[in-house]
């Protein structure tokens, strides 16, 4: 297919505009402390590995990444279990009225919950633990696997369900041996797409984590009233945050695009 | 559909009663639904009531310290107090129109430009899920070294151009309108990505009927196009604004408590984050998140109105 000249020009541009930034964090990472505060420097200069190292060796990073991987797994399959089965019976059923019911979870702010979630999670002296962190990413995660499962499971053909309940399957059977194999593709991105949630969620674990359970994103919010003093050490931090979302959009690009806007085009 | 159902049921052998099946089915729905239900339920009415009920209270130095019923003074003064609740309304305000109507008319060329395809699409695409998926707190700090006032690459490109240096978001004037761009750059991606979904969906007919009668590319985009898009675009719309509404890690990574040391771009979530943690003033900043959230209800309820009653 043949471009014209300037709609070439103009995808170009558009291009540079959403990787530049995010190139420009990698590069620093690779850069000395002097290289990073020198603009001059560009994209183009020997690399080090000394920020990575630093960042590593002091293993506050490490161990916060360790724990936003743990509590994003385990957020995201419990999510998973029971969202997934509700979104077929919203779908299925036509119970949209009360699947919707789930999306009021989206408007409320999130600032508003903290205090009640903080009085009960302090009655069952639960706070700074892990259990409180995947509750609350939980909160997230259900409506919006839900959100996209409803119209993964409304764009499977109700025939293939009806044809097992003719081999003798229950509905639960139809759910599980049919419905659910043929929604792996869309439970893998919603789940995809839930486990990012808590990766980045940073709210949360700001009020609920304490030292030990505390999730990267705030450790690098920590880590920036010293920014000033080490860039470098900052960008290579949050380059070890932002590969694994780079390396998901690199592979499941397709995937991703039709979790996010699933929902969207439906009146 | 329905009647291939219906087809399908008529020859169903008859191993147990329609009757029993359809009770089945009712049980099973519930059974499917309720434990997300009771989860999302729990983790929301309480939280609403007890907040609702934190309202009408003086509320102050512990949650569960003694406090007493005030009535509605909590509401009066968060309306009554022009220093930090109203500027914090106009900043929330300001943040999410000026955000959320760039990123529809950026999100809007950018859906056109990608909708017939090119060598490279999907490398484009790549590049706009990047920064959407990407932690809030790494896009602030990158756009912290980008922007930096003295050391930033933004001030050595604008100054090698002959271009006055500016401080970003080292200035109380500049930081919410520079934020309001960073959100712009981020979002503007998931506003791309939901129209192109929406133009994948429309059929060919009524443009190439268009073509055929003369239109301009313009007139195709205005007359047909657009109309049509109506229903995708005010779903996105919405999506974008309720979020843009509630943003906080953003503004927080980068400009800390209260937004700023003049408050420059403490938006309501910002400001009842502040008088719940660093005031313990819960009384008062329950008052201030029931108004946010009946005015983010509120907004939803108006943006959704005007796509139905064009379409009606």
């Amino acid at each position: 297919m043949r471009l014209s000249w300037l709609r070439a020009v103009v995808i170009v541009v558009v291009s540079l505009v959403f990787a530049l930034p995010i190139v420009w964090m990698f590069a620093a990472a690779f850069k000395t402390n002097v290289q990073v505060t020198d603009p001059s420097v560009g994209l183009f200069f020997t690399p080090t590995l000394e920020n990575f190292g630093n960042v590593l060796a002091d293993g506050e990073i490490l161990a916060a990444l360790r724990n936003s991987l743990l509590v994003g797994v385990v957020s995201t399959v419990l999510s998973a279990v029971i969202a997934v089965p509700a979104a077929w019976a919203v779908g299925r059923f036509g119970m949209h009225r009360t699947g919707s019911l789930v999306l009021v979870a989206r408007i409320v702010p999130a600032v508003s919950l903290l205090v009640p979630w903080y009085y009960l999670f302090a009655q069952a002296g639960l706070v700074g633990s892990y259990a409180v962190l995947i509750l609350s990413h939980m909160f997230v995660s259900v409506p919006l696997i839900l959100w996209i499962m409803i119209g993964f499971f409304e764009g499977l053909p109700v025939e293939l369900e009806e044809a097992g309940r003719t081999d003798g399957l229950t509905a639960f059977g139809a759910f599980l041996r049919i419905a659910l194999p043929l929604a792996a593709p869309g439970t893998a991105t919603a789940s995809v797409l839930a486990f990012v949630a808590s990766w980045n969620n940073f709210m949360f674990a700001l009020i609920f984590s304490d030292e030990e359970t505390q999730t990267a994103p705030v450790t690098l919010f920590n880590f920036i009233s010293y920014a000033s003093t080490d860039w470098g050490g900052l960008m290579a931090a949050a380059s070890l945050m932002t590969v694994p979302v780079v390396i998901a959009a690199i592979f499941g690009q397709r995937y991703l695009v039709a979790g996010l806007t699933a929902g969207a085009t439906k009146g | 559909m329905t009647s291939t159902t219906e087809v399908v049921r008529a020859a169903r052998p008859a191993v147990r009663g329609e009757r029993t099946v359809a009770r089945d089915n009712r049980r099973l729905k519930w059974v499917m639904l309720a434990p997300a239900l009771a989860f999302v339920g729990l983790m929301i009415v309480f939280p609403l009531l007890y907040t609702l009920n934190l309202a009408f209270t003086d509320a102050f130095g512990a949650v569960n310290a003694a406090h007493s019923y005030v009535g509605p003074r909590n509401f009066l003064d968060a309306l009554g107090d022009t220093r930090r609740f109203w500027p914090a309304v106009g900043r929330t305000a300001l943040f999410t129109a000026g955000a959320v109507v760039l990123e529809t008319v950026f999100g809007l060329a950018l859906a056109m430009l990608m909708r017939r395809a090119f060598r490279g699409l999907r490398l484009l695409r790549t590049l706009l899920v990047i920064p959407l998926l990407t932690t809030p707190l790494a896009i602030g700090i990158l756009w912290l070294l980008i922007l930096d006032p003295t050391n930033g690459i933004a001030n050595h490109l604008l100054t090698s151009m002959g271009l006055p240096r500016q401080e970003f978001l080292g200035s109380v004037s500049q930081s919410l309108p520079t934020l309001m761009l960073i959100d712009v750059w981020q979002w503007t991606p998931m506003m791309t990505l939901l129209l192109l979904a929406g133009l994948a969906t429309l059929p060919g007919e009524p443009e190439e009927a268009a073509r055929v009668d003369g239109a301009g590319a313009w007139q195709r985009f205005r007359y047909v196009v657009l109309p049509m898009l109506g229903p995708t675009l005010g779903i996105a719309v919405v999506l974008r604004s309720v979020d843009a509404l509630k943003t906080f890690d953003l503004l927080y990574a980068t400009k800390g408590p209260g937004g700023g040391s003049d408050f420059e771009v403490e938006t309501l979530n910002i400001y009842a984050y502040g008088l719940t943690f660093d005031y313990q003033e819960y009384g008062l900043a329950s008052a201030v998140l029931v108004l946010f959230t009946v005015a983010i209800v509120c907004v939803v309820i108006l943006l959704r109105r005007r796509p139905e009653g064009r379409s009606a």
